[in-house]
This record gives structure tokens, sequence and C-alpha cells, in this order.
């Protein structure tokens, strides 16, 4: 029995050694993408001098796709159509006298249901829109958040207050960014609360934009704001108007609007590059009142000496459920602070983490969930 | 209603957005491919919207010969003045609808727009760029001042990297040695920017990243509608 | 904010010097060296280091206004890759962009070592295209699809190098020159984020501070070119004495002429506060 089982131990092990040395090309579909590239995967004897793969084209012939660098054993050949058979074939020359090989392999590709590298921006989202979403109800059911003062946003009234006494008009400019932008959709929600207490005092507003998408949403914003206040006849749709996508055109434009009709007081409110301090200087030329803010931290510095009120990146952001006071607004506020608490306690954890060896977290965030 | 159809449809492109950005399978691929296309669409005819808007503002304004029309005449001739050269004779290799205008080109050494284009529309932007270099003087004349600690703090860091920058600022710490290195202003500067910037930088790019979650999920549930015109 | 006579006749005189400092070096050269800051180095390294043959793209993501710092970074960039056998592709997100590009590409020839390059093969001006960020996201399917012509109306297929680029996953690096949006932000978040091309970058000096946080370990960004001291960093690198390096001199006494100002405000605050409290005390006495 016991010599059956040497016998037999010594079989297996040999088995084995035979089959780790067995050369072998495999082709399969990259799992969790959209079903547009193979893995191929090859292992073979020490005597093989050089290699090369070749793929079967729409004909049958197989072409050249990829000539392996010494000691490279695996090749994603990407940019497949979905739902489709590949054949491949590896070609492997041995040494002068030695012999060469040929093998083969196919694989179809498949579209997959998830990105599994997203999980970590998934759980995140979930995360962070759960929260979001909770504190809007908990405001729906009635309870009061605190809102910190932002005394850029608390200026308007000044603001409108400063251009009606002196019978000037507001310029608004909401920034040099299309409508896509994030920054200028907040720009524009400030526009509809402004217009509307600009239109109550009967004050001019003036709205320069740069894109053709950001001018039709703007004059809407706008003219909405006109009809709520009761003052539809006083709103004049010429005042919101487009000026040219060049950037620096589009600051010659607001920077002649602001030497010839002089506003009372300048808002610049969206996303703003290398314009911002250009426009601000010369708005402080004129002594207009001047709130300014971006999320375009880069730019921060230059309307914080120019301008009276500045807002400061997320501020923006804030600002439409600050001027409304709007509960179910206010309530996502505080959704940002639980994001902002999440992404403190991952920055400490993930610092300990790395001093003490251990990266998982890291890899985890960086997307290598799969 | 009206308001309602919007909403409904920014909801569910918003909702389409998210969820192909994690399943990679059919339809959403496709459907999000499909939308990329139709936004270069619309976002290429828009561009007649604002052509629109420019001549129909700069039209009232010299029709009612309000104050400083001239300039809004300057502006309508100039723009019909490049619209007509860029049609007749074309721009670079393309032609226009006279052809490639061998004849202009050899009086003007280029393409009517493209002489225009380089003679006049450049350096008028470079005029206006090069404005910021002396606003950016009299800003740094007022903003510099030392009245706390921290605005202490903010002008020597200026200082250094104002210095680091120049050719003036590496001869003048070229003679630290190679293991004082970091005492040399430019690579001082470096350090600057890289690493108390960088953070600053990144502070206010994750908190205005969250802001911009907590806005895009506002507008995508409908709760945030004041840029389509009004609250209700 | 306003601002009192006094300041705005202050300004004007701000404004005189700065035009001296700026105008005398340009004219009395003065040939100040300047050390190569390390992304500035990255952004080379990516170039120099690509395989001769590979692709490579510069969106050209701004207009004539800031055409003083960002075209030399561009043309260096151009020579930089055909010294290396490299070829280049221009695209823009902004509409003025391809006349940028085919300016680059023409000042790059003017190197009696690149008189040669022949269009097609050595290098393509594809053109502007409305859309700034889905445009990129486009191109990661197709490129052919969003640029059936180039810019002067060749179709695709008649242009020798571009036959076997798919889509952004076939280039070897991309270069934004970005003056402000859309530009180098959809460029990171889309070619590399998404598709894992390598992607640089050159921006305005005052934009460069905002760009810094992508350079990182993710490598979001492999090296930026922020202003007209990095662009003459880069000629420096291929070694090259281009106009951002003669314009450097003008650039560098103008920051000094700011120091200099800074002081002086500062000057001016303290000897307003002594005179302050000095008419403080005698007012008491």
């Amino acid at each position: 029995m016991k010599r059956f089982l040497t016998i037999l131990l010594i079989l297996a092990s040999f088995a084995c050694l035979i089959a780790e040395e067995a050369p072998y090309f495999r082709a399969k579909d990259r799992p969790y993408d959209k079903g547009d590239a193979i893995i191929l995967e090859w292992k073979l004897p020490a005597s093989i001098d050089s290699l090369q793969i070749q793929k079967a084209d729409s004909l049958g012939v197989y072409q050249t796709l990829f000539i392996p660098l010494e000691g490279e054993t695996s090749f994603v050949d990407q940019d497949l159509t979905y739902d489709t058979s590949y054949k491949y074939r590896l070609l492997a020359f041995g040494a002068e006298g030695a012999d060469s090989l040929q093998l083969t392999a196919s694989a179809i590709t498949k579209q997959n249901w998830f990105y599994m590298d997203k999980l970590a921006f998934l759980l995140m989202l979930i995360i962070l829109s759960a929260a979001i979403i909770y504190y809007i109800l908990a405001a729906k059911r009635g309870k009061q958040f605190f809102i910190r003062r932002i005394s850029g946003l608390d200026s308007m009234e000044e603001a409108i207050g400063r251009a009606t006494e002196k019978g000037k008009p507001i310029l608004f400019v909401p920034g040099v960014a299309e409508l896509g932008d994030i920054q200028t959709l907040s720009s524009l929600s400030i526009l509809s609360q402004l217009a509307y207490r600009a239109a109550e005092y009967n004050t001019e507003i003036i709205v320069p934009c740069r894109f053709s998408m950001v001018l039709s949403a703007a004059r809407e914003v706008v003219k909405e704001a006109y009809l709520k206040a009761g003052r539809s006849d006083a709103f004049k749709e010429e005042n919101i108007f487009y000026l040219t996508d060049d950037q620096f055109g589009f600051v010659a434009g607001i920077d002649g609007i602001i030497v010839r009709e002089e506003p009372a007081a300048n808002f610049f409110l969206g996303s703003f590059y290398a314009e911002s301090l250009i426009l601000a200087e010369t708005g402080l030329s004129t002594g207009a009142i001047q709130t300014a803010g971006t999320a375009n931290a880069h730019q921060l510095p230059f309307f914080v000496v120019s301008c009276d009120y500045t807002l400061i990146g997320e501020e923006l952001f804030a600002a439409s459920a600050y001027l409304s006071r709007d509960a179910q607004q206010v309530g996502s506020l505080k959704g940002h602070d639980f994001g902002k608490l999440l992404v403190i306690v991952l920055i400490i954890v993930g610092v300990i983490l790395e001093i003490a060896g251990i990266s998982w977290l890291k890899t985890f965030l960086m997307g290598a969930g799969s | 209603m009206k308001r309602n159809i919007p909403l409904i449809l920014a909801f569910l492109a918003g909702l389409l957005m998210i969820v192909s950005e994690f399943i990679p399978h059919r339809p959403f691929s496709n459907m999000v491919e499909t939308l990329e296309n139709w936004f270069m669409i619309i976002a290429g005819f828009s561009i007649v919207l604002g052509l629109a808007s420019l001549l129909q503002m700069n039209y009232q304004k010299i029709s009612t010969k309000a104050e400083n029309w001239g300039y809004h005449l300057a502006c309508v001739i100039a723009f019909a003045l490049i619209v007509i050269m860029g049609a007749l004779w074309g721009m670079e290799d393309q032609p226009g609808l006279l052809g490639q205008g061998e004849k202009i080109v050899s009086w003007l050494g280029k393409k009517p727009f493209d002489y225009t284009y380089d003679n006049a529309l450049v350096p008028l932007s470079a005029t206006m760029f090069s404005l910021l270099a002396f606003f950016i003087a009299s800003a740094a004349y007022r903003a510099f001042i030392i009245r706390t600690f921290e605005s202490n703090l903010l002008m020597i860091s200026a200082v250094i990297v104002i210095l680091g920058r120049t050719g003036f600022g590496t001869m003048l710490t070229s003679w630290i040695p190679e293991s004082y290195r970091i005492w040399q202003l430019p690579v001082l500067a470096d350090f600057i920017m890289q690493y108390p910037n960088t953070a600053a930088q990144r502070a206010i790019l994750i908190s205005a990243s969250l802001g911009i979650i907590g806005s895009s999920l506002r507008i995508i549930l409908g709760i945030e509608r004041s840029y389509l015109g009004g609250d209700k | 904010m306003s601002l009192n006579t006094s300041t705005i006749l202050e300004r004007r005189i701000v404004y005189l010097l700065l035009f001296l400092a700026v105008l005398l070096p340009l004219l009395f050269p003065i040939g100040w060296g300047s050390d190569v800051s390390p992304v500035v180095k990255m952004s080379y390294d990516l170039i120099d280091q690509t395989p001769a043959g590979g692709i490579g793209l510069i969106s050209f993501d701004y207009e004539a206004s800031t055409i003083t710092e960002m075209q030399p970074m561009a043309v260096a960039q151009i020579e930089h890759a055909w010294s290396r056998g490299q070829k280049v592709i221009a695209t823009a997100l902004w509409p003025q962009g391809p006349q940028m590009a085919a300016q680059s590409f023409e000042e790059a020839k003017r190197n009696p070592l690149f008189k040669d390059k022949e269009y097609g093969v050595d290098y393509v001006n594809l053109g502007y295209k409305v859309g700034g960020m889905v445009t990129v996201q486009a191109l990661g399917s197709s490129f052919k699809d969003v640029y059936p012509k180039d810019s002067s109306g060749r179709a695709w297929d008649t242009l020798p190098m571009l036959k076997d680029l798919k889509n952004l996953k076939g280039l070897s690096w991309i270069c934004s020159l970005s003056a402000g949006e859309p530009g180098l932000k959809d460029w990171i978040m889309i070619a590399h984020d998404v598709h894992n091309v390598p992607v640089t970058g050159g921006t305005t000096a005052v934009s460069a501070p905002g760009f810094l946080p992508y350079v990182n370990n993710h490598g979001q960004l492999t090296g930026l070119l922020g202003g007209l001291k990095a662009a003459s960093e880069y000629e420096a690198l291929i070694g090259k004495k281009g106009p951002a390096t003669t314009k450097m001199d003008a650039q560098s006494v103008a920051h000094i002429l700011i120091l200099l100002l800074i002081a002086v405000g500062n000057i001016k605050v303290w000897v307003r506060k002594r005179n302050n409290a000095k008419n403080t005390e005698v007012t008491n006495a």
C-alpha cells in the first residue's frame, strides 16, 4: 500500500511538472467591460527564441497583430466589437535547430453588466446621495437646519439698493463656461433671484453671455423672474445678449459696458479663468459694488483683491439654497457637510493605513475593485 | 405641464448618464453615445442663435440711435466684413465662393480673412490679455500689505514665488551648494507651489466637487429648478 | 469698492513703470538663465520617452489673445515630437484653435531640421469641434466619426498617418494647451481617467496653480507647462533659444518691479500709520 502511494505521488508530481511545462496559448474575454477586449495569455518553453501573435481577419486570413518582447506573457487586444468571435494564432520560433510551435485560440467578446473597477465610485456616490436625500426628506418633515451667513449673498440687497438709488443698471456675468458646467447653472440660479429683486426695484439688469446656449437659458431665467415679480412689462430682452465666443473679445465687450454704462453693481459669478482680474479691476475703477464667485480656486485671489465680496468654491453652489431659504435645498447642503466629514475620515484613515504599510483601502479607492 | 416636461427630461437624462457610467452593457452604452451626438448637434445649431442675438441687439441700438450707437455699428460692420471675406475667398487652404483668390493673395500676401485675422484680431486680442500684467501690478501693490501675521506669511510666500519665477531669482541664489538646494529660490518657489498651494487648491476642489454633486442631485431630482426660470 | 483720485494717479504711474519694465529688456536683453522645474521636466520626458512612430495629439484650446504664452509651448512640443520621429495631430475645442495650430506647424517647419515634414504623413490639423467634454468623450469611441474630414476638408482616409488610428487609445500622449474652458480639465477627466492615455498640458501662468493638484500619484496629469517661464524651460530642454526664452528677461524685470511696488505699498502704509499715531498723540496732548 505504502509503495503504491509513493508511486502515485511520484506520478502526480511528474504530471504536475509536465502540466507546468506544457506550452499554452489562451484567449478569454476581458471581464467587466463593454465587450471590446480579449486577453491573450501564453506560456512557452525556454527554447523559444522569438514569437509572433496573429489574428484572423474577416476572410479568415491570419495577419500579424503583435510581436511580444522577451518576457512578455500576455496581451490585451482592444477596440473589438461585442458578441463577436475572434481567432488568434501564436507562432513561436525556436533557436537554430530547435522546434517551432504553432498554437491557436479563440474567444467571444461579451458585454458585462458592471465596471468592477468603478465599485468604489459607486459606493461613494450611493453614500453621498443617500445622505443628501435623507437630509432633504428631514427638511421636508419640518426639521430646521442652520446655515451660516454668506456675506457675499447678503450684499445683494445692498447692491440692488445702490443701483436703484443711482439709477444705474446691474451687470451680471454668468462666467465663461458653457451651459453644461454646473458653475454656470448655479450662476443662473443666483441670476433668477437677483433678477426677481431687480424687477421689484425696477432696476435694469444687463447679462452678457459668451455662449448661445447660456444666452437662451439666461433669457428664460430673467423673463420668468420678471413675470414672477409681476413686472413682465419691464423685461427687456435686449439686455440679455450674446457677445462673442472669443474669450478676450468677451472681456473687451464687458469692459466696454462697464466703462460706458457704469453699472452700480457688478456680479461675476460662474467659471472664470485669466480674465477674472481684468473684469474685476475695470469694475473697481468705476466704483461699483462688486460680488464675485467661482469654484476655480486659482482665480479666487484676483477676485478677493478687487471685489467687495467673494463667494469661495462651494459657496457658489450653496447660493441658490441660501437665497431661496427653501427647506429642501437647505437640507441638501447638510448632505454636502456629511460628504465633507466622510472625505476627512477617509483621508485620516487612508494616511494612517498607508503609514502602517496597509494599502488595500488606497487600492480599492483608486479603482482596482476588479 | 410646461415645467414638468423639462424636469422629467432632466431626471431621465441625468439618471441615464449616471447609470451608464457603471454599466457597460447595451442599451446604456449606445444611448450615452447617442446623447453625446445630440448634444454636439444642438450645440452646433446654437451658434446661429448667438449670431441672431448679436445682430438683433446691435440693430436695435443702431436703429434707435441709442447712446454710443457708433460702437454697435462698428461691431456689425466688422462682423459683416469678416463673414464676406471668409465666404468669398475662404481661409487657409479652404476655397471660398470665388475660389482661392490668387489675385488678392498676390497683393495682400495672404487671403483677406487670414490677413485680417493675423493683423487685426491677433494684436487686438493679445492687447486685451496683456492688460492683465498692468492689473496684476496695481493689484499686487494694493494687496500685499502687512497688517496681520497671516498677511505677513502671504507676502513672504509671494516674494519667494515671484522671485523664484525669474531669472534674477535663479541668479541670486545659484551660489547655494547642491546639498542645501531647497533654499535656492526657484526650488523654494516650486515647493510652495507644489505643497502648500496644492493642498489648499485640493481642499477647495474637494469641497467644490461635493457642492457639484449636491447641485447635480438637486437638479436631477427637480428640487433646484431656478435655472429653468422659476421655482414653481 | 472704489478708488480715490490719488490711487488712480498711482495706478497710472504703476502702468507706466510696468510698460518700461517690459519694453526695455526686450530692446536690451539681459540673458538671465532659469532652472527647469520638475513639472516641466515630466512633460518633456513624456514626449522624449515615446518611441519613434508614436502619435501625439495637441489640442489647441486657446485663441489669439493668449498666443504669447501658449504658442511657444506648442511650437517647442511639435519640434520635440518631430525630433523624436513622432507624428502630431492637432485638434481644437476652441473655434480659433485650428488657426493657432496652423501657425504653430508653420513656425516649427521654419526650423531647417523639419522643413521636409509632410502634411498627412508627419502632422495633421483636424480642426475645431463644438461640444467640449462631449467631443473628447466621442473621440474615445471613434476619431473618424468626429472628424470625417480635417480642417481643410481632406477626407480622413486620404491622410496616411491616420490609417491605423481608431480612438484615443491609439495615441501615445495628449497635450491640451488650454487658456480656459473647455480644455485641459476635460482631457484629464476623459482621456486619462477613462481611457488611460497619458495627458500633459499647458496653461496661462495665472491658471497654472489650479492644475497642479492633477499632477499626482495617479498620473492624471503628466507634468504641466504654466506660462511663459515653463515655455522657456521647455525650449532650454530641447536646446532652442526660442521666443519664450527671449521674452523671459522682460517678465523677470516686470516681476522685480512688482516686488518693488509691494515694498513701496508697505512703506506707504507704514508712514501713514505712523503719521496717524503722531496726530493722535498730538490731539491727546
